[in-house]
Protein backbone atom coordinates (compact mmCIF):
# COMPACT_ATOMS: atom_id res chain seq x y z
CA UNK A 1 0.00 0.00 0.00
CA UNK A 2 2.65 2.56 1.32
CA UNK A 3 4.81 1.32 -1.99
CA UNK A 4 1.91 2.63 -4.45
CA UNK A 5 1.77 5.09 -2.86
CA UNK A 6 5.12 6.49 -2.76
CA UNK A 7 5.44 5.54 -6.66
CA UNK A 8 2.68 7.54 -7.36
CA UNK A 9 3.75 10.42 -5.65
CA UNK A 10 7.18 10.06 -7.24
CA UNK A 11 4.95 9.28 -10.83
CA UNK A 12 2.92 12.59 -10.08
CA UNK A 13 6.20 14.32 -8.68
CA UNK A 14 9.04 13.65 -10.95
CA UNK A 15 8.08 15.66 -14.26
CA UNK A 16 6.94 18.69 -11.79
CA UNK A 17 10.36 18.79 -9.61
CA UNK A 18 12.25 18.29 -13.04
CA UNK A 19 10.35 21.62 -14.08
CA UNK A 20 10.85 23.21 -10.41
CA UNK A 21 14.42 22.32 -9.99
CA UNK A 22 16.35 24.84 -8.14
CA UNK A 23 13.92 26.35 -6.72
CA UNK A 24 13.86 24.92 -3.77
CA UNK A 25 12.70 26.98 -0.40
CA UNK A 26 15.51 29.61 1.46
CA UNK A 27 16.52 26.93 4.26
CA UNK A 28 19.25 29.20 6.42
CA UNK A 29 18.23 32.71 5.67
CA UNK A 30 17.11 34.62 9.01
CA UNK A 31 14.19 35.38 9.41
CA UNK A 32 13.24 33.37 6.41
CA UNK A 33 9.82 31.78 7.79
CA UNK A 34 6.28 33.26 6.36
CA UNK A 35 5.84 34.57 9.85
CA UNK A 36 8.64 36.64 10.87
CA UNK A 37 10.22 38.46 8.00
CA UNK A 38 12.00 40.19 10.61
CA UNK A 39 14.70 40.97 7.67
CA UNK A 40 17.48 40.90 10.16
CA UNK A 41 21.16 40.27 8.32
CA UNK A 42 23.09 38.59 10.75
CA UNK A 43 23.36 35.36 9.84
CA UNK A 44 22.17 33.80 13.12
CA UNK A 45 21.69 30.48 11.94
CA UNK A 46 18.69 29.16 12.80
CA UNK A 47 16.97 31.78 14.53
CA UNK A 48 13.26 32.44 12.77
CA UNK A 49 13.01 28.69 11.30
CA UNK A 50 10.12 26.19 11.94
CA UNK A 51 11.09 22.72 12.73
CA UNK A 52 8.74 20.28 11.83
CA UNK A 53 8.48 17.13 14.26
CA UNK A 54 6.61 14.34 13.22
CA UNK A 55 5.51 12.25 15.91
CA UNK A 56 3.19 9.62 17.85
CA UNK A 57 0.44 10.37 19.20
CA UNK A 58 1.21 9.01 22.95
CA UNK A 59 4.33 11.96 23.53
CA UNK A 60 1.57 14.13 22.25
CA UNK A 61 -1.57 13.82 23.82
CA UNK A 62 -0.03 13.14 27.43
CA UNK A 63 0.66 17.10 26.97
CA UNK A 64 4.91 16.16 27.17
CA UNK A 65 5.87 17.95 24.14
CA UNK A 66 3.97 21.20 25.04
CA UNK A 67 5.22 21.05 28.37
CA UNK A 68 9.02 20.84 26.93
CA UNK A 69 9.39 22.42 24.07
CA UNK A 70 9.16 26.35 25.22
CA UNK A 71 12.76 26.09 26.59
CA UNK A 72 14.06 24.85 22.96
CA UNK A 73 11.79 27.69 20.99
CA UNK A 74 13.71 30.17 23.55
CA UNK A 75 16.53 29.04 23.55
CA UNK A 76 17.07 28.99 19.43
CA UNK A 77 13.76 31.46 18.65
CA UNK A 78 12.38 28.87 16.40
CA UNK A 79 9.20 27.34 16.44
CA UNK A 80 8.74 23.98 16.24
CA UNK A 81 5.65 22.49 14.31
CA UNK A 82 4.78 18.87 16.07
CA UNK A 83 2.42 16.48 14.43
CA UNK A 84 0.86 13.82 15.97
CA UNK A 85 0.43 11.45 13.74
CA UNK A 86 1.05 8.05 15.11
CA UNK A 87 4.08 6.23 14.01
CA UNK A 88 3.59 4.74 11.27
CA UNK A 89 1.99 8.02 9.28
CA UNK A 90 5.20 10.06 11.01
CA UNK A 91 8.01 8.07 9.07
CA UNK A 92 6.01 7.82 5.94
CA UNK A 93 5.77 11.98 6.19
CA UNK A 94 9.40 11.97 6.47
CA UNK A 95 10.00 9.58 3.85
CA UNK A 96 8.25 11.82 2.16
CA UNK A 97 10.36 14.67 2.85
CA UNK A 98 7.13 16.57 4.93
CA UNK A 99 9.41 16.44 8.59
CA UNK A 100 12.47 17.00 8.86
CA UNK A 101 13.04 15.17 12.60
CA UNK A 102 10.67 11.96 13.76
CA UNK A 103 10.01 11.06 17.40
CA UNK A 104 8.44 7.41 17.42
CA UNK A 105 8.08 4.55 19.28
CA UNK A 106 8.82 1.56 17.06
CA UNK A 107 12.61 0.11 16.54
CA UNK A 108 11.79 -2.52 13.67
CA UNK A 109 10.19 0.22 11.80
CA UNK A 110 12.90 2.83 12.66
CA UNK A 111 15.69 0.57 11.89
CA UNK A 112 13.99 0.28 7.96
CA UNK A 113 13.59 3.55 7.53
CA UNK A 114 17.69 3.92 8.67
CA UNK A 115 18.38 1.35 6.59
CA UNK A 116 16.38 3.05 3.34
CA UNK A 117 18.51 5.87 3.84
CA UNK A 118 15.55 8.29 5.24
CA UNK A 119 17.16 8.76 8.88
CA UNK A 120 20.34 9.15 10.53
CA UNK A 121 21.35 10.26 13.42
CA UNK A 122 19.34 7.76 15.67
CA UNK A 123 19.39 8.66 19.02
CA UNK A 124 17.74 6.72 22.14
CA UNK A 125 15.27 9.33 23.93
CA UNK A 126 13.49 7.91 26.86
CA UNK A 127 11.13 4.99 27.39
CA UNK A 128 7.84 3.86 28.89
CA UNK A 129 6.27 0.79 29.11
CA UNK A 130 3.01 -0.99 27.70
CA UNK A 131 0.30 -2.46 30.31
CA UNK A 132 -2.62 -4.02 29.01
CA UNK A 133 -6.16 -2.69 29.98
CA UNK A 134 -9.41 -4.32 30.32
CA UNK A 135 -12.46 -3.70 32.64
CA UNK A 136 -12.79 -4.16 36.51
CA UNK A 137 -14.70 -7.66 35.73
CA UNK A 138 -12.01 -9.13 33.55
CA UNK A 139 -14.26 -11.94 32.12
CA UNK A 140 -11.17 -13.59 30.40
CA UNK A 141 -9.39 -13.51 33.97
CA UNK A 142 -6.05 -12.41 32.78
CA UNK A 143 -5.07 -10.14 35.95
CA UNK A 144 -1.83 -10.67 37.57
CA UNK A 145 -0.88 -12.53 34.65
CA UNK A 146 3.33 -12.20 34.22
CA UNK A 147 3.28 -13.08 30.30
CA UNK A 148 1.47 -10.51 27.34
CA UNK A 149 1.42 -13.83 25.02
CA UNK A 150 -0.53 -15.55 27.80
CA UNK A 151 -2.72 -13.00 28.41
CA UNK A 152 -3.59 -12.24 24.86
CA UNK A 153 -4.26 -16.21 24.31
CA UNK A 154 -6.70 -16.21 26.96
CA UNK A 155 -8.42 -13.06 25.91
CA UNK A 156 -8.82 -14.96 22.40
CA UNK A 157 -9.66 -18.24 23.56
CA UNK A 158 -12.54 -16.49 25.71
CA UNK A 159 -13.52 -14.35 22.76
CA UNK A 160 -13.14 -10.83 25.39
CA UNK A 161 -14.00 -8.06 23.53
CA UNK A 162 -10.40 -6.47 22.34
CA UNK A 163 -9.91 -2.97 20.93
CA UNK A 164 -6.91 -3.10 18.38
CA UNK A 165 -5.35 0.19 17.38
CA UNK A 166 -5.35 -0.88 13.67
CA UNK A 167 -3.43 2.48 12.49
CA UNK A 168 0.35 1.30 11.99
CA UNK A 169 0.70 3.25 15.10
CA UNK A 170 3.87 2.12 17.32
CA UNK A 171 1.14 0.47 20.25
CA UNK A 172 -0.46 -1.14 17.06
CA UNK A 173 3.13 -2.43 16.02
CA UNK A 174 3.60 -4.01 19.34
CA UNK A 175 0.65 -5.47 19.51
CA UNK A 176 1.09 -7.42 16.41
CA UNK A 177 4.01 -8.74 17.19
CA UNK A 178 2.60 -10.49 21.12
CA UNK A 179 -0.16 -11.68 18.64
CA UNK A 180 2.31 -13.14 16.26
CA UNK A 181 4.70 -14.31 19.49
CA UNK A 182 1.18 -15.51 21.05
CA UNK A 183 0.84 -17.83 17.62
CA UNK A 184 -2.38 -16.91 17.67
CA UNK A 185 -4.73 -14.91 14.92
CA UNK A 186 -6.71 -12.64 16.18
CA UNK A 187 -10.49 -12.34 14.50
CA UNK A 188 -14.12 -12.77 14.78
CA UNK A 189 -16.26 -10.15 16.62
CA UNK A 190 -14.42 -9.54 19.60
CA UNK A 191 -11.47 -8.26 17.81
CA UNK A 192 -12.12 -4.48 16.74
CA UNK A 193 -10.05 -2.27 15.21
CA UNK A 194 -10.65 1.46 15.59
CA UNK A 195 -8.13 2.53 13.21
CA UNK A 196 -7.86 5.79 16.22
CA UNK A 197 -5.26 7.60 18.15
CA UNK A 198 -4.33 5.70 21.87
CA UNK A 199 -6.37 8.14 23.64
CA UNK A 200 -9.78 7.22 21.71
CA UNK A 201 -9.08 3.25 21.36
CA UNK A 202 -9.00 3.91 25.69
CA UNK A 203 -12.49 5.80 25.30
CA UNK A 204 -13.79 2.55 22.80
CA UNK A 205 -12.52 -0.15 25.56
CA UNK A 206 -14.54 1.80 27.87
CA UNK A 207 -17.43 1.97 26.46
CA UNK A 208 -16.98 -1.62 25.30
CA UNK A 209 -15.94 -3.02 28.53
CA UNK A 210 -12.92 -4.55 26.20
CA UNK A 211 -9.56 -5.09 26.38
CA UNK A 212 -6.50 -3.28 24.90
CA UNK A 213 -3.23 -2.90 24.84
CA UNK A 214 -1.86 0.59 26.12
CA UNK A 215 1.13 3.01 26.56
CA UNK A 216 1.36 3.76 30.09
CA UNK A 217 2.12 7.57 29.65
CA UNK A 218 -1.29 7.57 27.76
CA UNK A 219 -2.98 5.26 30.27
CA UNK A 220 -2.47 7.54 33.18
CA UNK A 221 -3.02 10.65 31.78
CA UNK A 222 -6.78 9.89 30.93
CA UNK A 223 -7.10 7.30 33.80
CA UNK A 224 -9.87 9.43 35.43
CA UNK A 225 -12.22 9.29 32.33
CA UNK A 226 -11.94 5.88 32.05
CA UNK A 227 -13.24 2.95 33.60
CA UNK A 228 -10.31 0.59 32.79
CA UNK A 229 -7.52 -1.17 35.22
CA UNK A 230 -4.33 -2.33 34.42
CA UNK A 231 -4.04 -5.93 34.45
CA UNK A 232 -1.12 -6.96 32.87
CA UNK A 233 2.10 -4.90 33.95
CA UNK A 234 4.82 -3.77 32.04
CA UNK A 235 8.74 -3.73 32.70
CA UNK A 236 8.53 -0.53 35.30
CA UNK A 237 5.98 -2.40 37.23
CA UNK A 238 8.35 -5.75 36.95
CA UNK A 239 5.90 -7.10 34.02
CA UNK A 240 7.32 -8.81 30.72
CA UNK A 241 9.98 -7.32 28.75
CA UNK A 242 8.09 -8.23 26.07
CA UNK A 243 5.81 -4.80 26.96
CA UNK A 244 8.28 -2.45 27.22
CA UNK A 245 8.11 0.99 25.27
CA UNK A 246 11.61 2.70 24.09
CA UNK A 247 11.21 6.09 21.76
CA UNK A 248 13.93 7.30 19.68
CA UNK A 249 14.84 10.40 17.55
CA UNK A 250 16.07 10.97 14.50
CA UNK A 251 17.28 13.57 11.55
CA UNK A 252 15.69 13.41 8.21
CA UNK A 253 18.48 12.61 6.00
CA UNK A 254 19.58 15.91 4.08
CA UNK A 255 21.18 13.02 0.86
CA UNK A 256 17.56 12.31 0.35
CA UNK A 257 15.91 15.14 0.83
CA UNK A 258 17.63 18.30 0.46
CA UNK A 259 15.82 20.88 2.01
CA UNK A 260 15.13 19.44 5.45
CA UNK A 261 16.18 21.58 8.32
CA UNK A 262 19.07 19.37 8.98
CA UNK A 263 20.68 22.14 11.00
CA UNK A 264 17.86 22.71 13.25
CA UNK A 265 16.63 18.93 13.40
CA UNK A 266 20.54 18.16 14.86
CA UNK A 267 19.80 21.28 17.27
CA UNK A 268 16.56 19.73 18.14
CA UNK A 269 18.14 16.24 19.08
CA UNK A 270 21.06 17.32 20.72
CA UNK A 271 18.72 19.61 22.77
CA UNK A 272 16.56 16.76 23.65
CA UNK A 273 18.99 14.39 24.40
CA UNK A 274 20.71 16.84 26.56
CA UNK A 275 20.77 16.51 30.51
CA UNK A 276 18.67 19.60 30.64
CA UNK A 277 15.75 18.26 28.68
CA UNK A 278 16.06 14.74 29.95
CA UNK A 279 15.60 16.12 33.49
CA UNK A 280 12.84 18.16 32.10
CA UNK A 281 11.36 14.81 30.66
CA UNK A 282 11.73 12.93 33.78
CA UNK A 283 9.87 15.23 35.93
CA UNK A 284 6.94 15.17 33.83
CA UNK A 285 4.13 14.20 35.68
CA UNK A 286 0.69 13.15 36.00
CA UNK A 287 -1.76 12.62 38.56
CA UNK A 288 1.58 12.16 40.24
CA UNK A 289 2.84 9.75 38.19
CA UNK A 290 5.77 10.25 35.91
CA UNK A 291 5.46 9.46 32.26
CA UNK A 292 8.54 8.76 30.38
CA UNK A 293 11.66 7.92 31.92
CA UNK A 294 14.86 9.32 30.44
CA UNK A 295 17.22 7.34 28.13
CA UNK A 296 19.73 9.51 26.46
CA UNK A 297 21.98 10.47 29.13
CA UNK A 298 24.19 7.65 30.00
CA UNK A 299 28.06 6.51 31.48
CA UNK A 300 28.02 3.89 29.71
CA UNK A 301 26.26 4.78 25.82
CA UNK A 302 24.64 2.18 23.74
CA UNK A 303 26.21 2.59 20.67
CA UNK A 304 23.65 0.22 19.10
CA UNK A 305 21.64 3.68 19.42
CA UNK A 306 22.81 5.24 15.96
CA UNK A 307 22.70 2.04 13.83
CA UNK A 308 20.05 -0.54 12.76
CA UNK A 309 19.91 -3.47 14.76
CA UNK A 310 22.20 -6.09 13.40
CA UNK A 311 24.19 -3.32 11.64
CA UNK A 312 28.11 -4.05 11.34
CA UNK A 313 30.51 -1.94 10.08
CA UNK A 314 31.23 -4.99 7.42
CA UNK A 315 27.90 -5.86 6.72
CA UNK A 316 27.68 -5.01 3.10
CA UNK A 317 24.61 -2.43 3.05
CA UNK A 318 24.22 -0.45 0.21
CA UNK B 1 -10.21 39.84 9.86
CA UNK B 2 -11.09 41.08 13.09
CA UNK B 3 -8.88 39.97 16.16
CA UNK B 4 -11.27 41.52 18.49
CA UNK B 5 -14.22 39.41 16.70
CA UNK B 6 -12.58 36.28 17.86
CA UNK B 7 -11.56 37.30 21.33
CA UNK B 8 -14.87 38.45 21.89
CA UNK B 9 -16.20 34.69 20.91
CA UNK B 10 -13.97 32.97 22.84
CA UNK B 11 -14.76 35.37 26.04
CA UNK B 12 -18.09 33.98 25.32
CA UNK B 13 -17.12 30.98 27.14
CA UNK B 14 -14.94 30.11 30.07
CA UNK B 15 -13.04 27.35 28.38
CA UNK B 16 -10.64 25.58 30.49
CA UNK B 17 -7.15 26.75 28.10
CA UNK B 18 -4.23 28.57 28.43
CA UNK B 19 -4.29 32.43 27.57
CA UNK B 20 -4.99 32.83 23.69
CA UNK B 21 -5.37 29.34 22.50
CA UNK B 22 -8.60 29.48 21.69
CA UNK B 23 -9.21 32.62 20.24
CA UNK B 24 -5.84 31.82 18.18
CA UNK B 25 -7.60 28.78 17.16
CA UNK B 26 -10.98 30.59 16.06
CA UNK B 27 -8.87 33.01 14.41
CA UNK B 28 -6.92 30.40 12.14
CA UNK B 29 -10.47 28.62 11.68
CA UNK B 30 -11.76 32.21 10.28
CA UNK B 31 -8.74 33.09 8.19
CA UNK B 32 -8.59 30.08 6.34
CA UNK B 33 -12.66 29.67 6.00
CA UNK B 34 -12.76 33.11 5.06
CA UNK B 35 -10.12 33.38 2.69
CA UNK B 36 -11.00 30.16 0.77
CA UNK B 37 -14.69 31.24 0.73
CA UNK B 38 -13.58 34.66 -0.60
CA UNK B 39 -10.98 33.53 -3.49
CA UNK B 40 -14.06 30.84 -4.04
CA UNK B 41 -16.85 33.47 -4.56
CA UNK B 42 -14.09 35.49 -6.76
CA UNK B 43 -13.26 32.49 -9.05
CA UNK B 44 -17.63 31.05 -8.73
CA UNK B 45 -19.72 33.82 -9.57
CA UNK B 46 -17.88 34.55 -12.85
CA UNK B 47 -17.99 31.02 -13.65
CA UNK B 48 -21.65 30.81 -12.77
CA UNK B 49 -22.36 33.94 -14.81
CA UNK B 50 -20.78 33.10 -17.81
CA UNK B 51 -22.42 29.43 -17.67
CA UNK B 52 -25.75 31.50 -17.25
CA UNK B 53 -25.43 33.59 -20.26
CA UNK B 54 -23.86 31.59 -22.70
CA UNK B 55 -23.59 28.42 -24.02
CA UNK B 56 -20.29 27.52 -25.28
CA UNK B 57 -18.82 23.34 -26.27
CA UNK B 58 -18.59 21.09 -22.84
CA UNK B 59 -20.84 23.46 -20.60
CA UNK B 60 -22.83 19.82 -19.98
CA UNK B 61 -19.18 18.64 -19.01
CA UNK B 62 -18.67 21.91 -16.43
CA UNK B 63 -22.08 21.11 -15.01
CA UNK B 64 -21.59 17.29 -14.18
CA UNK B 65 -17.81 18.40 -13.05
CA UNK B 66 -19.87 20.86 -10.57
CA UNK B 67 -22.27 18.46 -9.31
CA UNK B 68 -19.80 15.53 -9.07
CA UNK B 69 -17.36 18.30 -7.10
CA UNK B 70 -21.02 18.77 -4.64
CA UNK B 71 -20.62 15.42 -3.47
CA UNK B 72 -16.85 14.51 -3.37
CA UNK B 73 -15.60 13.26 -0.10
CA UNK B 74 -13.56 16.08 1.78
CA UNK B 75 -11.47 13.89 3.03
CA UNK B 76 -9.99 12.59 -0.68
CA UNK B 77 -9.76 16.65 -1.08
CA UNK B 78 -7.62 16.39 1.30
CA UNK B 79 -5.41 13.43 0.43
CA UNK B 80 -4.94 15.09 -3.00
CA UNK B 81 -4.09 18.43 -2.21
CA UNK B 82 -1.45 16.25 0.35
CA UNK B 83 -0.32 14.68 -3.13
CA UNK B 84 0.05 18.26 -4.58
CA UNK B 85 2.04 20.11 -1.57
CA UNK B 86 4.19 17.50 -0.27
CA UNK B 87 7.48 17.62 -0.61
CA UNK B 88 7.44 14.86 -3.28
CA UNK B 89 4.26 16.16 -5.09
CA UNK B 90 4.53 18.77 -8.59
CA UNK B 91 4.39 21.80 -5.62
CA UNK B 92 6.88 20.21 -3.66
CA UNK B 93 9.44 23.17 -3.63
CA UNK B 94 6.89 25.79 -2.17
CA UNK B 95 6.87 23.42 1.05
CA UNK B 96 3.03 24.16 1.87
CA UNK B 97 2.67 21.11 3.96
CA UNK B 98 1.47 21.31 7.11
CA UNK B 99 0.82 25.26 5.84
CA UNK B 100 -2.61 27.63 6.48
CA UNK B 101 -2.13 28.05 3.00
CA UNK B 102 -2.32 24.03 2.36
CA UNK B 103 -5.39 24.34 4.59
CA UNK B 104 -7.02 27.26 2.15
CA UNK B 105 -6.03 25.50 -1.11
CA UNK B 106 -8.50 22.41 0.28
CA UNK B 107 -11.35 24.11 1.45
CA UNK B 108 -11.55 26.27 -1.64
CA UNK B 109 -11.77 22.98 -3.86
CA UNK B 110 -14.47 22.14 -0.99
CA UNK B 111 -16.11 25.59 -1.45
CA UNK B 112 -16.36 26.10 -5.15
CA UNK B 113 -18.61 23.23 -6.53
CA UNK B 114 -21.67 24.40 -4.24
CA UNK B 115 -21.25 27.92 -4.32
CA UNK B 116 -20.65 27.37 -8.40
CA UNK B 117 -23.97 25.15 -8.44
CA UNK B 118 -26.14 27.85 -6.61
CA UNK B 119 -25.07 30.78 -7.58
CA UNK B 120 -25.74 29.04 -11.09
CA UNK B 121 -29.02 28.52 -10.07
CA UNK B 122 -30.41 32.09 -8.89
CA UNK B 123 -28.33 33.59 -11.78
CA UNK B 124 -31.15 31.79 -14.45
CA UNK B 125 -33.25 32.36 -11.94
CA UNK B 126 -33.39 36.23 -12.89
CA UNK B 127 -36.03 36.65 -15.03
CA UNK B 128 -35.58 36.98 -18.66
CA UNK B 129 -37.30 40.84 -18.59
CA UNK B 130 -34.52 41.85 -16.45
CA UNK B 131 -32.03 40.68 -18.65
CA UNK B 132 -33.64 42.42 -21.13
CA UNK B 133 -34.30 45.91 -19.37
CA UNK B 134 -30.69 46.31 -18.74
CA UNK B 135 -30.38 45.33 -22.35
CA UNK B 136 -32.70 47.59 -23.85
CA UNK B 137 -31.38 50.52 -22.04
CA UNK B 138 -27.66 50.42 -23.98
CA UNK B 139 -25.78 48.29 -20.91
CA UNK B 140 -23.13 46.72 -22.09
CA UNK B 141 -22.22 43.15 -20.91
CA UNK B 142 -20.86 44.06 -18.08
CA UNK B 143 -23.89 46.54 -17.24
CA UNK B 144 -26.28 43.54 -17.52
CA UNK B 145 -23.93 41.26 -15.77
CA UNK B 146 -23.89 43.63 -12.21
CA UNK B 147 -27.92 44.05 -12.73
CA UNK B 148 -27.90 40.11 -12.59
CA UNK B 149 -25.68 39.89 -9.77
CA UNK B 150 -27.76 42.45 -7.77
CA UNK B 151 -31.21 40.64 -8.58
CA UNK B 152 -29.69 37.28 -7.88
CA UNK B 153 -27.76 38.56 -4.47
CA UNK B 154 -30.14 36.64 -1.74
CA UNK B 155 -29.15 33.60 -3.98
CA UNK B 156 -25.41 34.70 -4.11
CA UNK B 157 -25.66 34.73 -0.29
CA UNK B 158 -26.78 31.34 -0.17
CA UNK B 159 -24.25 29.94 -2.24
CA UNK B 160 -21.47 32.15 -0.20
CA UNK B 161 -23.05 30.41 3.05
CA UNK B 162 -23.38 27.23 1.85
CA UNK B 163 -19.46 27.38 0.98
CA UNK B 164 -18.63 28.75 4.16
CA UNK B 165 -20.50 25.98 6.08
CA UNK B 166 -18.63 23.50 4.43
CA UNK B 167 -15.41 24.97 4.46
CA UNK B 168 -15.81 25.69 8.22
CA UNK B 169 -17.04 22.47 9.39
CA UNK B 170 -14.71 20.69 7.51
CA UNK B 171 -12.46 18.12 9.63
CA UNK B 172 -10.25 15.42 7.58
CA UNK B 173 -9.06 17.40 4.69
CA UNK B 174 -7.45 20.35 7.26
CA UNK B 175 -6.39 17.35 9.78
CA UNK B 176 -4.24 15.61 6.80
CA UNK B 177 -3.21 18.95 5.10
CA UNK B 178 -2.70 21.34 8.30
CA UNK B 179 -1.69 18.91 10.72
CA UNK B 180 -3.38 20.58 13.58
CA UNK B 181 -0.40 22.11 14.72
CA UNK B 182 -0.12 25.20 17.93
CA UNK B 183 3.40 26.01 19.01
CA UNK B 184 4.90 25.25 22.53
CA UNK B 185 3.37 28.73 24.13
CA UNK B 186 -0.26 27.12 22.42
CA UNK B 187 -1.17 29.44 19.63
CA UNK B 188 -2.40 27.68 16.84
CA UNK B 189 -0.27 27.26 13.53
CA UNK B 190 -2.91 25.03 11.72
CA UNK B 191 -5.37 24.30 14.33
CA UNK B 192 -8.88 24.83 13.95
CA UNK B 193 -12.57 24.51 15.72
CA UNK B 194 -13.00 21.53 14.25
CA UNK B 195 -9.68 19.66 14.27
CA UNK B 196 -9.05 21.00 17.93
CA UNK B 197 -12.67 18.94 18.51
CA UNK B 198 -11.46 15.97 17.08
CA UNK B 199 -8.40 16.24 19.28
CA UNK B 200 -9.84 16.82 22.51
CA UNK B 201 -12.33 14.02 21.78
CA UNK B 202 -9.37 11.58 21.00
CA UNK B 203 -8.06 12.69 24.57
CA UNK B 204 -11.16 11.85 26.02
CA UNK B 205 -12.15 15.20 27.26
CA UNK B 206 -15.99 15.46 25.61
CA UNK B 207 -16.70 18.21 27.88
CA UNK B 208 -13.95 20.74 26.50
CA UNK B 209 -15.04 19.00 23.20
CA UNK B 210 -18.55 20.05 23.32
CA UNK B 211 -18.09 23.77 24.38
CA UNK B 212 -15.55 24.10 21.25
CA UNK B 213 -18.22 22.73 19.12
CA UNK B 214 -20.77 25.11 21.05
CA UNK B 215 -18.63 28.11 19.96
CA UNK B 216 -18.05 26.74 16.24
CA UNK B 217 -22.39 26.64 16.26
CA UNK B 218 -21.84 30.58 17.16
CA UNK B 219 -19.34 31.52 15.05
CA UNK B 220 -20.76 29.59 12.29
CA UNK B 221 -24.47 31.50 13.46
CA UNK B 222 -22.72 34.70 13.67
CA UNK B 223 -20.97 34.44 10.18
CA UNK B 224 -24.26 33.66 8.88
CA UNK B 225 -26.55 36.59 10.45
CA UNK B 226 -23.64 38.95 8.75
CA UNK B 227 -23.98 37.71 5.87
CA UNK B 228 -27.90 37.83 5.62
CA UNK B 229 -27.32 41.01 6.91
CA UNK B 230 -24.63 42.45 4.17
CA UNK B 231 -27.34 40.66 1.73
CA UNK B 232 -30.10 42.83 2.84
CA UNK B 233 -28.55 46.04 2.69
CA UNK B 234 -28.91 48.00 -0.51
CA UNK B 235 -32.60 46.15 -0.81
CA UNK B 236 -34.51 49.27 -3.49
CA UNK B 237 -37.58 49.26 -3.64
Amino acid sequence: MSIQRRRFLTAIGAGALATTAGCARTQGIVGGSEDEGTGEDEGAGVAGEELTLTTTTSTYDTGLLGEIHGDFEEMYDVTVDAVAQGTGAALESARNGDADVVMVHARGLEDEFMRNGYGINRRDLMFNDFVVVGPESDPAGIEGMDSATEAFQTIADAEATFVSRGDESGTHTKELDIWEAAETEPGGDWYQETGTGMGEALNNATQQDAYTLSDRGTFISQRSDLDLTILVQGPIEDGPEMLSNPYGIMAVNPGVHEDANYDLAMAYIGWITSPGAQDAISDYEMNGEQLFFPEAVSEDPDFQQYVPKGWSSDSSDE
Amino acid sequence: MHPELSHLLAGLVDLPFRDGYVSSIVYVSLYVSLVAVTLSTLFSVPVALVMGFADFPGKQFVKSVINTGMGFPSVVVGLLVLFAVSNQGPLGPLDLVFTREAMIMSQFVLATPPITAITLASVTGVTENVRDAARALGGTRLDVALVVVKEARYGIATAILAGFGRAISEVGSVLIVGGNITSADGISKTRTLTTAIQLEARQGQYDTAMLLGALLVVLVLTVNAVVVRLGDRGVQP
